[in-house]
C-alpha cells in the first residue's frame, strides 16, 4: 500500500530526555525496544560502545511539537535502514538532517511523511497537521501541459492573489503563468515551495532542497528557509548531505547513519567524533557560511534590495 | 433529413469523443495507453461471456474489463517482469482467449468484425442510453477525482504526501477506464478503442497551458472527428469506426509534425 498512513493521532509528548533511551543494538535485528535507558551499543564499533550524546537543546520551552517518531525502524532487502530512530519536530525550529550517502535519510523522511510504514516503531502528529513537502526528485513531464499558477494550486485550492504572493514571498514572483517544464532547475525549487506554503503548512519538509542550485542560490535558498521559520513559525525538517551552508539556519541538527550518531546544535555536532569519523576531512572544512554581497537576484538577474534581517534565530547572514 | 440510425451514430460518436477526453488525456499523461488497449482486448472476451450467459453485452463487457484491470493493478506492484511485458502478456492472451471463444460462438449470434473493428452505424437506442447514462457516470466521477489525478500525473509522491488518496485513485482511474471503453467498444470496436482515447488528446496537447484546457481541447476534436468521420463514411460508403480513427490520426499527426519540424526548423 502506499497510501499515506497517518501516524496516530493524539499529541506527542514534549519529553526530551528520552532521547538519550537507547537498547542493546545487535547488527541486523531492529534494536527498538522502548526507551529503559540501557546503553545503546553498536555492534559494528567493535573497539568501543558508547552512549548517544546528551547535549542541550535550544528550543524553547513549551514549543509545541508537531511530529514525532519514536524507535523507528526499517529494514530494506535484508539490509537494517533505520535503527531505532528517534526524531521530534517542534514547531518554530529547524531540525537538520544530516549523513552520508545512503544513511537512510530519504527513508526516514518517506516514513515521516506516512508514504511508507516503518517496520517498527510510532509516528505520531499533533492532530490536523498539514505539512508542505518539497521533495529530493521532481521529473518534470511535458506530457502534461502546467502552468506554474495551476501547479501551485493542486498543492490547495487558493485563490490567484494567494499564489501570486506565495511565489513573491519565495523569490519567484512573475513566474505564474510560465510553463513548469520551461523553469530552470533553481525557479523550480523556489516555486515548488511555493506550492508547499499556500498548504499553509505547520511542519515543511524538504529533501536536498539544494540540488541543481549553485552555491549562492543555495545560501539564498536556505536564507529563505530561515525567514519563513522567523516570520511563519514553521517546524523546519531539512535533509542535506552538505555541510556547510545548512548549519548556519539549523537549530538542531541530526547526524545519521542508520542511528542517530550524534545531535545536537550545529557546532556541537560538528566538534563530536562521530560526525568526524562519518565525515572525515569534509567535517573539519566546516565553517559558518557567510555571504558577502550586498544585495542579492531576483530570478531575472536584476538586483534588488536585501530581504533577510538575520533577526530572530540563530542565522548569521550578513 | 437525417435517418434515425444515422443520427443515432453521430450521438453516439460524439459521446464517446467527450467522455473519452478527460480519460485519454489521464492515459496520456500516465503512459497508460497499453494498459487501456489490454482492457480493451479483454472486451471480446466480455461480449463472449455476455452471449453465453446470456446477459446485456455491454454488461458482460463492463465485468471482464473491471477483472482484467483489477489483475493488472494487483500485480502493478510486482517487480519481477517489467509492467509493460506484463502488460503484452495480458493484452494478447485476453485478445486470443476472446477470439477463441467468439469463434465458438460464431454463426450463432456474434459478428466478430463488428466487435473488432465497431459498427456504430447499427448502435440501437440501448446503447445510446449505455453512452449517456454509463458516459455521464463517467464524466461526473471524473469531476470529483480530478484534481487528485492531475497531482499524481504531476509528482505522485508529492501528492501522497500532501494526502492524496493515491492508492484508491488509481483504483477509480482503472474502473473508469473499464467502463469508458465498455460503453465506446460498440462503437469503434476493440482494437480502434485506443485511438479514441490517445488520439484526441494527443492533437489538443501542443494548443493547451493547462491540463483542463488539454481536455476541453481533446474533447472538441474528438466529438469533431466523430462527426465528421461519420459524415465521411456515409458519402464515401467506408466503415464509420475506422473512419473516425483515420479523422483523428490526420489530425494528431499533423500536429505532432507541425510541431516537430516547427521546433527544428526554428
Amino acid at each position: 500500500m502506499r497510501m499515506p498512513t497517518r501516524g496516530g493521532v493524539g499529541q506527542p509528548a514534549g519529553d526530551w530526555e528520552r532521547h538519550g533511551g537507547g537498547a542493546s543494538a545487535p547488527v541486523v535485528a531492529c534494536s527498538h525496544q522502548g526507551g529503559d535507558g540501557g546503553h545503546h551499543r553498536h555492534a559494528h564499533d567493535d573497539d568501543h560502545s558508547h552512549h548517544h550524546q546528551h547535549v542541550p537543546h535550544v528550543r524553547a520551552p513549551g514549543a509545541v511539537v508537531l511530529i514525532e517518531a519514536k524507535g523507528l525502524c526499517l529494514t530494506r532487502e535484508g539490509r537494517l535502514t533505520l535503527d531505532n530512530v528517534d526524531v521530534e519536530i517542534a514547531a518554530g525550529e529547524i531540525v537538520t538532517l544530516i549523513g552520508p550517502n545512503g544513511a537512510g535519510k530519504t527513508s526516514l523522511v518517506r516514513l515521516m511523511l506516512g508514504l511508507e510504514p516503518a517496520d517498527r516503531g510510532t509516528i505520531s502528529r499533533r492532530p490536523g497537521l498539514v505539512v508542505g513537502y518539497v521533495p529530493q526528485r521532481f521529473d518534470r513531464d511535458a506530457a502534461i501541459p502546467m502552468t506554474v499558477e495551476r501547479f501551485i494550486r493542486l498543492g490547495a485550492n487558493v485563490d490567484q492573489s494567494v499564489v501570486a504572493r506565495a511565489l513573491d514571498e519565495v523569490g519567484a514572483g512573475g513566474l505564474a503563468r510560465r510553463q513548469l517544464v520551461a523553469l530552470s532547475g533553481g525557479e523550480l525549487q523556489r516555486v515548488v515551495l511555493a506550492r508547499a506554503l499556500v498548504r499553509d503548512p505547520a511542519l515543511l519538509v524538504l529533501d536536498e532542497p539544494a540540488r541543481g542550485v549553485d552555491h549562492l542560490g543555495e545560501a539564498d535558498l536556505y536564507a529563505l528557509i530561515g525567514r519563513l521559520r522567523d516570520e511563519r513559525g514553521l517546524g523546519v525538517l531539512l535533509v542535506s548531505h552538505d555541510l556547510h551552508v545548512v548549519m548556519a539556519q539549523s537549530d538542531r541538527v541530526l547526524c545519521i547513519n542508520r542511528h542517530i550518531c550524534c545531535h545536537g546544535v550545529p557546532e556541537t555536532v560538528a566538534q563530536h567524533p562521530e560526525y568526524v569519523r562519518l565525515f572525515g576531512d569534509a567535517a573539519r572544512a566546516f565553517a559558518v557560511y557567510h555571504h558577502d554581497h550586498d544585495h542579492e537576484h531576483d530570478l531575472a538577474g536584476r538586483p534588488v534590495a536585501p530581504t533577510h534581517d538575520g533577526g530572530a534565530g540563530n542565522g548569521e547572514h550578513a | 433529413m437525417l435517418e434515425p440510425f444515422v443520427l443515432r451514430a453521430l450521438l453516439a460518436a460524439v459521446g464517446v469523443g467527450l467522455v473519452a477526453a478527460p480519460l485519454g488525456c489521464l492515459v496520456v499523461w500516465r503512459r497508460m495507453s497499453y494498459f487501456g488497449a489490454t482492457i480493451a482486448h479483454a472486451g471480446l472476451l466480455g461480449v463472449a461471456m455476455g452471449l453465453a450467459l446470456e446477459i446485456d453485452l455491454t454488461l458482460g463487457i463492463i465485468i471482464v474489463a473491471l477483472a482484467i484491470g483489477g489483475v493488472l493493478f494487483g500485480l502493478g506492484r510486482q517487480r519481477l517482469v517489467p509492467t509493460d511485458t506484463l502488460l503484452g502478456i495480458l493484452s494478447h492472451a485476453a485478445l486470443a482467449a476472446g477470439i477463441v471463444a467468439a469463434s465458438k460462438l460464431a454463426g450463432q449470434r456474434l459478428d466478430l468484425m463488428g466487435y473488432l473493428f465497431g459498427d456504430i452505424l447499427a448502435v440501437g437506442n440501448v446503447d445510446l442510453l449505455w453512452v449517456l447514462i454509463g458516459g455521464g457516470l463517467v464524466l461526473v466521477t471524473v469531476g470529483v477525482w480530478w484534481r487528485t489525478f492531475v497531482a499524481i500525473a504531476v509528482h505522485e509522491e508529492l501528492a501522497a504526501a500532501e494526502g492524496f488518496k493515491v492508492v484508491r485513485a488509481e483504483a477509480v482511474l482503472v474502473v473508469l477506464l473499464a467502463l469508458t471503453i465498455a460503453i465506446a467498444m460498440k462503437i469503434v470496436g476493440v482494437l480502434l478503442i485506443i485511438a479514441f482515447l490517445v488520439m484526441p488528446a494527443a492533437a489538443a496537447r501542443p494548443f493547451a497551458a493547462t491540463p483542463e484546457t488539454m481536455v476541453a481541447m481533446a474533447g472538441l476534436v474528438g466529438a469533431l472527428a466523430g462527426a465528421a468521420g461519420i459524415a465521411i463514411s456515409s458519402w464515401a460508403d467506408i466503415p464509420a469506426g475506422p473512419a473516425i480513427v483515420l479523422v483523428l490520426s490526420a489530425a494528431s499527426l499533423s500536429v505532432i509534425m507541425w510541431r516537430a519540424l516547427g521546433r527544428s526548423g526554428g
